[in-house]
């Protein structure tokens, strides 16, 4: 190109060179993941009906699902799982935290590495190893029972079997957790603590005024995460179903409702449909935490 | 290797002098407590329980596994048989299973770390049209969760003819925004721009300076992504489950599972013993990964939580 100095050649290209980095992964992006969201919203207009065959329905599918008890019922029941589990999950990883950062537990990297230690577990196996824990097979709950001269109730039956699901998730996050806050704990400048020691403020003072606060941005991740894992609940019950099958059906959860739609009931459009709805309700309620952690950030 | 943990100087320093505090003060007035390491102590033996009651139960016979107490060892010790046994079930499937695991984990994790370094790479260093635009939309992606990608994907994929393919399982995986941002976050400070100038006034490609100056410095931050990836694909279950329907394309997980049902269902042999000690093998590989790669871990959540 004649009449343009080789240094703003050179800077043209460059301003196009940023592409061919980020190119690769945008190419994969929206093959694996716009695709698959553009393709079940678009499944989701459609119907495959008796007479007619696959037809256009604008929003009918939408309006099923919104009316359909099945689906309102798996919903209901991570909205409850998310309300006890999330919490008390939060908070013991908060505690073991905390405790981590005191400088006043022995042996702290020991306890650090063993609470992390089940989030390297695959889901199946965790589940697998609990679903024995809980079962009628090995009876470890009957001899426990026994041992202790009291009588524990059976963890699979139809009040218990969510917290036992609980509890498997619990074991296997509370340590990722337990690091999020750890990590954001050890970022905290020492000489904020200096200062509140120097102005005579005590233990319990300072992690009020200045851990909690600083925590507050590594809150709202373990948040966020765990809305999408509650919301998304899939592995678990899944796994555990074949162990339960009478109290875990097969819309135990919005995730499972649509896996079942698909691949029992062979009804793609409204199994992707359901797909969408919880896809936009997580993007709703993590968005909505985000929007409250920064606004009260700011 | 340099800490990832707050890439700027000023918080380093404040680390090293929070650090040094604390020493100071674990000598001084604040000594260790007792009812904190009792209460840790209870959270230590929950996490270790099951992988306890997992190692206990992978020496045991199929009939101790029912006559005995589950936390304790008992019976003939039967951990080299049940390995044997677990090897060589149904002519070797476990060894296939583990074959695909790994080919998994090396297309799949490996290659979302190379996309998601570069991409970020790319996002932090270069100016370019759109960069906004891209930025945003990868950001949003973060929060898309996997699972509810899961059905829509296999829609698409059966469609395609892609299901019941290895593709069906590393494509999605490839694909790992959070990485990406990870990558973003420690590579606007690991790569100073000074660094790039001198290298294009002295004539080196974008490319070849990638190689081989910038991919050095961005190791710690690679091998974060690499843990988090290798992890999300050794683990992964509802995708290969829902797009893979032969055997000979399962990863562990899948099998593990298809091996545990066979006891539910009408004919089928029940083999605890190999579900257990098979759930044991499969834990051990990552655990050990886990372990000598900790230290990273925390670096790499406290750049993603810390930089919000």
């Amino acid at each position: 190109m004649p009449g343009i100095s080789l240094a703003v050649r050179q800077r043209r290209r460059r301003r196009w060179t940023g592409w061919g980095f980020v190119g690769p992964f945008l190419a994969v992006f929206a093959f694996a993941l716009v695709a698959p969201i553009g393709y079940a919203i678009y499944l989701s207009l459609f119907r495959e009906q008796l007479i007619g065959g696959n037809s256009f329905v604008w929003f009918d599918n939408y309006r099923q699902a919104l009316t359909d008890p099945q689906f309102w019922q798996s919903v209901r029941r991570v909205a409850l799982f998310l309300v006890v589990q999330v919490p008390i999950m939060l908070i013991l990883a908060l505690l073991a935290a905390l405790a981590l950062d005191s400088a006043r537990l022995r042996w702290a990297p020991l306890y650090r590495l063993s609470i992390f230690l089940p989030y390297a577990v695959p889901a199946v196996v965790a589940s697998l190893m609990w679903g024995f824990v809980y079962g009628a097979q090995f009876g470890l709950i009957s001899r426990l029972s026994s041992a202790l001269h009291v009588s524990l109730p059976d963890p699979l039956s139809g009040s218990w079997v969510l917290a036992s699901i609980g509890n498997v998730v619990t074991w296997e996050f509370v340590g990722y957790n337990m690091l999020i806050f750890y990590a954001a704990l050890r970022s905290i400048p020492g000489d904020l603590y200096e200062a509140a020691e120097i102005d005579g403020a005590g233990a319990v003072r300072i992690a009020r005024s200045i851990k909690l606060p600083a925590l507050r941005p590594a809150m709202v991740v373990a948040v966020v995460f765990s809305i999408i894992g509650s919301l998304q609940l899939f592995n678990e019950p899944n796994i555990l179903h074949w162990l339960a099958p009478n109290t875990i059906p097969p819309n135990f959860t919005p995730n499972m409702y649509a896996y079942n739609l698909s691949f029992s009931g062979q009804e793609y459009n409204y199994s992707a449909t359901i797909a969408v709805v919880m896809g936009v309700l997580t993007m709703i309620a993590a968005g909505g935490v985000q929007w409250y952690g920064r606004r009260r950030m700011a | 290797m340099t800490a990832l943990t707050t890439p700027t100087r000023t918080a380093r320093e404040a680390n090293a002098a929070h650090a040094k505090r604390m020493t100071r003060k674990a000598r001084g007035r604040k000594r260790h407590s007792l009812i904190l390491s009792l209460l840790m102590t209870v959270m230590l033996l929950y996490a270790l329980m099951p992988l306890f009651w997992l190692v206990v139960n992978s020496t045991k016979t199929p009939g101790a596994l029912f006559s005995t107490f589950g936390l304790w060892f008992g019976g003939p010790f039967a951990l080299w048989s049940n390995i044997h046994q677990v090897l060589t079930y149904d002519n070797g499937i476990f060894v296939r299973w583990l074959e695909n695991t790994l080919l998994y984990v090396v297309v799949g994790a490996g290659g979302a770390t190379f996309l998601a370094t570069l991409a970020g790479y790319g996002l932090a260093k270069f100016d370019f049209p759109g960069r906004r635009a891209v930025f945003a939309v990868v950001l949003g992606a973060v929060a898309v969760p996997g699972t509810a990608l899961a059905v829509p994907t296999f829609l698409l994929f059966s469609d395609l003819h892609l299901t019941n393919t290895p593709w069906s399982v590393i494509l999605p995986s490839l694909v790992s925004p959070f990485g990406l941002y990870l990558m973003w976050v420690y590579a606007q400070d690991a790569v100073p721009a000074e660094l790039l100038e001198a290298a294009r006034i002295d004539g080196a490609g974008e490319l070849r300076t990638f190689f081989q100056i910038s991919l050095r410095l961005l190791t710690p931050g690679v091998v974060t992504v690499l843990l988090f990836t290798v992890v999300a694909t050794w683990n992964n279950y509802f995708l290969p489950l829902i797009m893979l329907s032969t055997p000979q394309w399962y990863p562990l997980t899948v099998g593990l599972n298809d091996w545990d049902q066979q006891s539910f269902t009408a004919g089928g042999q029940a083999i605890y013993n190999l579900v257990i000690t098979g759930s044991l093998l499969t834990v051990i590989p990552i655990m050990i990964a886990f372990l000598v790669m900790q230290r990273y871990w925390r670096s790499g959540l406290a750049a993603g939580s810390v930089k919000q």
